[in-house]
């Protein structure tokens, strides 16, 4: 990783230089210091809070931690996982987000290799029709589709609410995907077509292979955003006991506002699954939320 | 095989459509299409075309009584309150406030050794639901001088403690602040990437002209990076004008209205059955959002963040 400094500068000769050079970029340090602490004290703060003894944490502050004097104890996620619901809130969050997850990308990839490879008429109005769909908010269609999902028998149901946050993905994976789609190498896809592929065998063997990277970031955008989701879950989720997390401790903050060894060990509960995603996958967890950006 | 490289040229400039030979075949290929197209037309377009319909049920009269007669979403008196002034302080601090941040941070991390590792904790809220994120800051504006983060530092210097989300004059200040926190690192990795993208010939001829670091920064930098910031820009406003979660979680709009957003308030008259008021409140929002969404898949029609 070469900076545009280093690149300019000559490694240092003696020890005055070297001396120097650290001195000069002295506020350099202290100011990216602050940055970071700044960035990492509040999380870290929760994290700590959550395993702290309930009648501790309104007496000492956490950050009591480096003088040494405080005590831990797990006993908070065994509350909140047990008799505040959030083991089954979590068990509910991999249920929604996982077949949300899998189905847009799903319906997505089919229609984007549509778009890019299949001809019929009026495709590509059609595809800039799904693009401007980008622009509806989730606001836009709440009441309607409560009413469409209850006369189908789906409102509060877990199908009814994947097929709330497929339909909602859909017009990002689309664009997404079709416009990923459409860079794979022309004569490849044409020469499988004049050895007699179908579609979907292309489909299968050709462009899905060879479209990891995106279909990978985009799973990971759609995955996460199910997740961290509540206006979703309030709306369509299936009650009371197919909520997710995020509406679990919505309703905790409700009942137990400041017994915050709850509510930390709760949010915790939330952030774990996507704090690995993005220890594991930090390469495509950030292509998947830049090019998120458009949504 | 051998037709394939003149077929490709000649289709070419018809940009995406495969070869003419091709044509017709596809009756049975719009399989692949359907389920999406018909998905997106029951699910979505058919319901937002309802909304629309519901929210003009009364002719009009809903958005007469949003635009002049409802403080809730915009109080014209002096100073300004409500839903829609909330979201412009939005536009301006929380925007302002991530590209600043985001700018410092970039530069600043280029000179160090452990530019990934900065980046990296910085970018990590990201990663985070808005509502812990909520929960994260709630803990710190708590007022309380033992436990509060926040009060608990002003304590050294005898201030306070201070209910930021209590405190009508505070609540926005304390929102916005937690609201940078979660989308700075989205600026400092746009930004990075395009601060590495200037020639370093650039930079060097302008030091051997003897620039100093300001001036490359004010004249080079920044110049050259005008284009990233706006990306930047039009990606956290559209964030602005859906913002829901986090003001939901940490205050619901209070204390009394103080804080609410558009969403927030689409959200509670949903809520409260004020269905057509609700769905007016949405063709609101949709009305601000469209001019900046088609800049924004312009870019990114242009650029292709992903290949």
């Amino acid at each position: 990783m070469t900076t545009m400094e280093q690149a300019v500068e000559r490694p240092p000769r003696t020890l005055s230089e070297r001396v120097t050079r650290i001195v000069s970029k002295a506020p350099i340090h202290i100011a990216l210091a602050i940055i970071g602490l700044i960035w990492l004290l509040p999380t870290v703060g929760l994290l700590i809070t959550s395993f702290r003894p309930a009648s501790e944490i309104l007496a000492s502050g956490w950050w009591e931690v480096f003088a040494g004097r405080i005590n831990f104890t797990l006993d908070n996620y065994d509350t909140v996982i047990g008799s505040q619901g959030m083991g089954q809130a979590f068990i509910n969050s991999v249920t929604i987000a996982v077949p949300a997850t899998i189905l847009t990308v799903l319906v997505a990839a089919l229609a984007a290799y549509g778009f890019a490879w299949v001809d019929f008429p009026y495709r590509d109005t059609a595809f800039l029709v799904v693009v401007a769909l980008l622009l509806v908010p989730i606001q836009m269609t709440l009441l309607p589709l409560v009413e469409l999902l209850r006369d189908i028998g789906l409102y509060f149901t877990l199908p009814g609410l994947w097929l709330a946050h497929v339909v909602y993905g859909l017009p990002f994976g689309v664009f997404l995907l079709r416009n990923f789609f459409i860079t794979l190498p022309r004569d490849l896809i044409e020469a499988a077509r004049i050895d007699g592929a179908t579609n979907w065998g292309i489909f299968r063997t050709i462009v899905l292979p060879l479209s990891v990277p995106a279909l990978a970031s985009f799973a990971i955008f759609q995955f996460l955003w199910v997740w961290n989701d509540l206006l979703v879950a309030l709306v369509f989720a299936p009650r009371p006991g197919g909520l997710p997390m995020t509406t679990q401790v919505n309703s905790l903050l409700g009942t137990f506002g400041t017994e915050w060894h709850l509510l930390a060990a709760a949010s915790f509960l939330i952030m774990i699954v996507p704090l690995i995603v993005f220890f594991s996958l930090q390469r495509y967890f950030v292509q998947g939320l830049l090019a998120g950006s458009v949504k | 095989m051998s037709t394939a490289p003149a077929t490709a040229s000649t289709s070419e400039t018809a940009g995406s459509k495969p070869p003419r030979f091709l044509r017709g075949f596809s009756a049975a290929a719009l399989i692949f299409v359907a389920p999406a197209v018909l998905l997106l037309a029951v699910f979505m377009v058919y319901p937002a075309i309802q909304t629309i319909v519901l929210s003009f049920e009364d002719g009009g009269g809903q958005y007469v009584r949003l635009l002049t007669n409802d403080p809730r979403f915009l109080n014209l008196s002096f100073p300004p309150q409500g839903a829609i002034v909330n979201n412009i302080l939005w536009l301006l601090f929380y925007t302002g406030g991530c590209i600043v941040i985001g700018l410092i941070v970039a530069v600043m991390a280029t000179r160090v050794g452990y530019e990934r590792i900065i980046k990296a904790i910085v970018f990590l809220p990201m990663a985070i639901a808005a509502t812990a994120l909520a929960v994260i800051w709630r803990f710190v504006y708590f007022p309380n001088e033992n436990s509060g983060l926040l009060n608990a530092l002003l304590g050294i210097v005898d201030v306070g403690p201070i209910s930021w989300l209590g405190n009508a004059g505070w609540v926005n200040s304390a929102l916005i602040v937690a609201g940078i926190w979660g989308s700075a690192g989205f600026a400092v990795v746009i930004l990075s990437a395009a601060l590495k993208s200037i020639s370093t010939e650039i930079l060097e001829a302008a030091r051997v002209d003897g620039a100093t670091e300001g001036q490359i920064f004010r004249r080079i930098i920044i110049p050259m990076l005008s284009l990233p910031i706006a990306v930047i820009a039009v990606t956290l406003t559209i964030n602005v004008i859906k913002l829901f979660d986090l003001v939901y979680v940490m205050t619901s709009g209070g204390p009394g209205n103080a804080s609410t957003v558009i969403a927030v308030q689409m959200y509670e008259q949903f809520s409260a059955r004020n269905f057509e008021y609700s769905a007016a409140v949405a063709v609101v929002m949709l009305l601000i959002l469209v001019p900046v969404m088609i800049f924004n898949v312009r870019r990114f029609r242009s650029e292709r963040v992903i290949s």
